[in-house]
């Protein structure tokens, strides 16, 4: 690609779209437009600011390697499983295309792994909405499973930070057990006394709402992200009407009793280190 | 009813089709014909409203006193209106959730029968968090401790059935259904044509016979008809049968052989 080319007016590049010709030609990579606000950005100043728009604090969308690196300490994370590779196990038509399009862009829906956070020690699993939109699918819940058995074997809290389409349909019944595993590895993890605090980000919906993501101790989520168990697309469909402006967002759902705390990314590793500590989780030296 | 599939090409789509025939029985029918006179229904979640898609109480099979817990879509459409076309809300899984605590309390097998098109898509039943209600039911069936019963007597749709499925075995009635999507959507999200869905049933593994392969469900049921009184005796004995089995473990190995149940599912590919 030219590197010169984003100095050149866009029509020059692309052929002439009329309609564009007195915009500004803003190339991909340098700046990024705020999808609430509208404002351009440079890129390296969001990135700076957490992922975060300078301008309205819109919270832009984190890979899980970003989310790792916003939470755990430097080089703490010690990956687990990262082996494992979801499979076209039912043989359905397309999966295997999806998914060799999906492991371009990710390892896999989930991270787990041991890290310290402000020095203290925890269980840390991290969705990742670039691999086919954080889908549950076999692998992602025998990745979450392993680690809720891995925190109670060794007594230490969970730390996730969903990001979720739901259920992966392409796993057939399979995706949907996987609700009801995870699910008995945190009631296991929860009945030996131990902690664990979900971070709901945008979004968390479908068969992950309706199973780990409700279920920490401590369910805290970041500003307006979509949390829902039928997404709007689903209701609207349903019930033939619009829905209210603000519904399910993370305020919403805060309003109507079914998460702790809205909070911002920026509080948010401080946030989590002050819950472990009350919870009698001690630095590591 | 019209069928697009009725040429044997997608015989999965044809199972969806008799789970959801309005003809068959209904969870009401199964209770009144394995517990008779003895049914007793109890209501309520006691936090918000009685869900009328839930139908549930106690029971007499033999001399063994049971929770009986069904979700009912209705016989015509005036009970269908009423039962919400057996798609539960939130209170619906919480008063499923308060009968089973109160089974696990005085020693009470539970039975679940399932038939629903998935728990309900709607504002209040977001606004009441039917999420966080069917991951309840979820992570609290898996540690109940008294034996747990599911049976799919139609329909089996995502984590609305799965709430209620969290058991020691699950069986399913041969022309049952079992899925994370309805076809429909699955091939309206999947190729955007909901018109596809006898291709999606097949792609989606969901019959009966499919989940026995897969190592979903224990056991698949015979088509019992109404008036089919040596057919419901058998599944009397064969119910009670595994409760006896179940009841006769410790809490401890009860609860740990419902956790590797669902544990091993789908792992036989991961190291």
């Amino acid at each position: 690609m030219d590197f010169f080319a984003f100095v050149k007016p866009k029509n020059e590049l692309e052929g002439s779209a009329e309609k564009q010709q007195n915009k500004p030609f803003v190339p991909e990579e340098m700046w990024v437009k705020c999808p609430n606000c509208n404002t351009l950005l440079l890129t390296t100043d969001m990135e700076e600011n957490l992922h975060v728009c300078t301008h309205c604090e819109h919270h832009f969308r984190m890979s899980a390697k970003q989310r790792i690196e916003l939470l755990a300490d430097a080089d703490s994370f010690e990956e687990y499983d990262a082996e494992l590779q979801s499979v076209n196990l039912l043989g359905f038509p397309g999966y295997d295309e999806k998914l060799e399009k999906a492991k371009k862009k990710a390892n896999e829906s989930v991270r787990c792994g041991v890290c310290t956070l402000e020095s203290v020690r925890t269980v840390l699993c991290v969705m990742d909405a670039d691999f086919m939109m954080g889908s549950m699918g076999t692998v992602t819940g025998e990745k979450i499973t392993r680690a809720f058995e891995y925190a109670t074997a060794r007594r230490l809290p969970v730390i996730i930070c969903t990001v979720s389409g739901g259920a992966r349909m392409q796993e057939g019944i399979l995706s949907l057990m996987q609700m009801a595993k995870t699910s008995g590895a945190v009631k296991r993890h929860s009945d030996a006394g131990l902690l664990y605090i979900t971070v709901l980000t945008d979004p968390t919906t479908g068969g992950v709402t309706a199973s780990f993501a409700m279920e920490g101790d401590i369910i805290l989520a970041e500003p307006n992200s979509l949390v829902a168990f039928a997404g709007p697309r689903v209701i609207e469909q349903t019930m033939r009407q619009k829905l209210p402006k603000d519904f399910q967002t993370s305020e919403f759902v805060l309003q109507k009793g079914f998460i702790d705390a809205v909070v911002p990314r920026s509080a948010l590793k401080s946030t989590l280190a002050k819950l472990l500590r009350m919870h009698g989780y001690e630095e590591v030296k | 009813m019209s069928n697009p599939a009725n040429n044997n090409t997608y015989p999965a789509y044809e199972k969806v089709m008799a789970a959801r025939d309005s003809a068959k029985l209904t969870a009401v029918d199964y209770i009144k014909s394995l517990f008779g006179d003895s049914f007793i229904e109890l209501h309520g979640d006691r936090r918000f409203a009685d869900d009328k898609a839930i139908v549930a109480g106690l029971g007499m099979l033999h001399d063994t006193p049971v929770t009986v817990i069904g979700i009912e879509k209705g016989r015509n459409t005036k009970e269908r209106m009423e039962r919400n076309f057996g798609q539960a809300h939130p209170e619906g899984y919480r008063k499923a959730l308060r009968l089973m605590k109160q089974a696990e309390k005085f020693r009470r097998p539970v039975l679940c029968l399932v038939d629903t098109s998935g728990a309900f898509p709607g504002i209040g039943a977001e606004e009441r968090g039917q999420g966080q209600a069917i991951a309840e039911n979820l992570m609290e069936m898996m540690t109940l401790k008294t034996p747990v019963l599911t049976i799919l007597i139609g329909e089996g749709g995502s984590g609305g059935a799965l709430a209620l499925a969290v058991a020691d075995e699950v069986w399913m009635l041969e022309n049952a259904v079992y899925s994370v999507i309805s076809p429909e959507g699955c091939a309206s999200i999947l190729w955007k044509d909901s018109a596809k869905a006898p291709q999606a049933a097949e792609a989606l593994k969901m019959t009966a016979q499919d989940l026995f392969e897969l190592g979903v469900i224990e056991r698949i049921i015979r088509q019992p008809k109404a008036d089919d009184k040596a057919m419901f005796e058998s599944l009397r004995l064969l119910v009670l049968r595994t409760f006896e089995k179940n009841a006769a473990l410790t809490d401890g190995e009860l609860i740990e052989q419902r956790y590797r149940r669902f544990r091993k599912i789908g792992t036989a590919h991961i190291k």
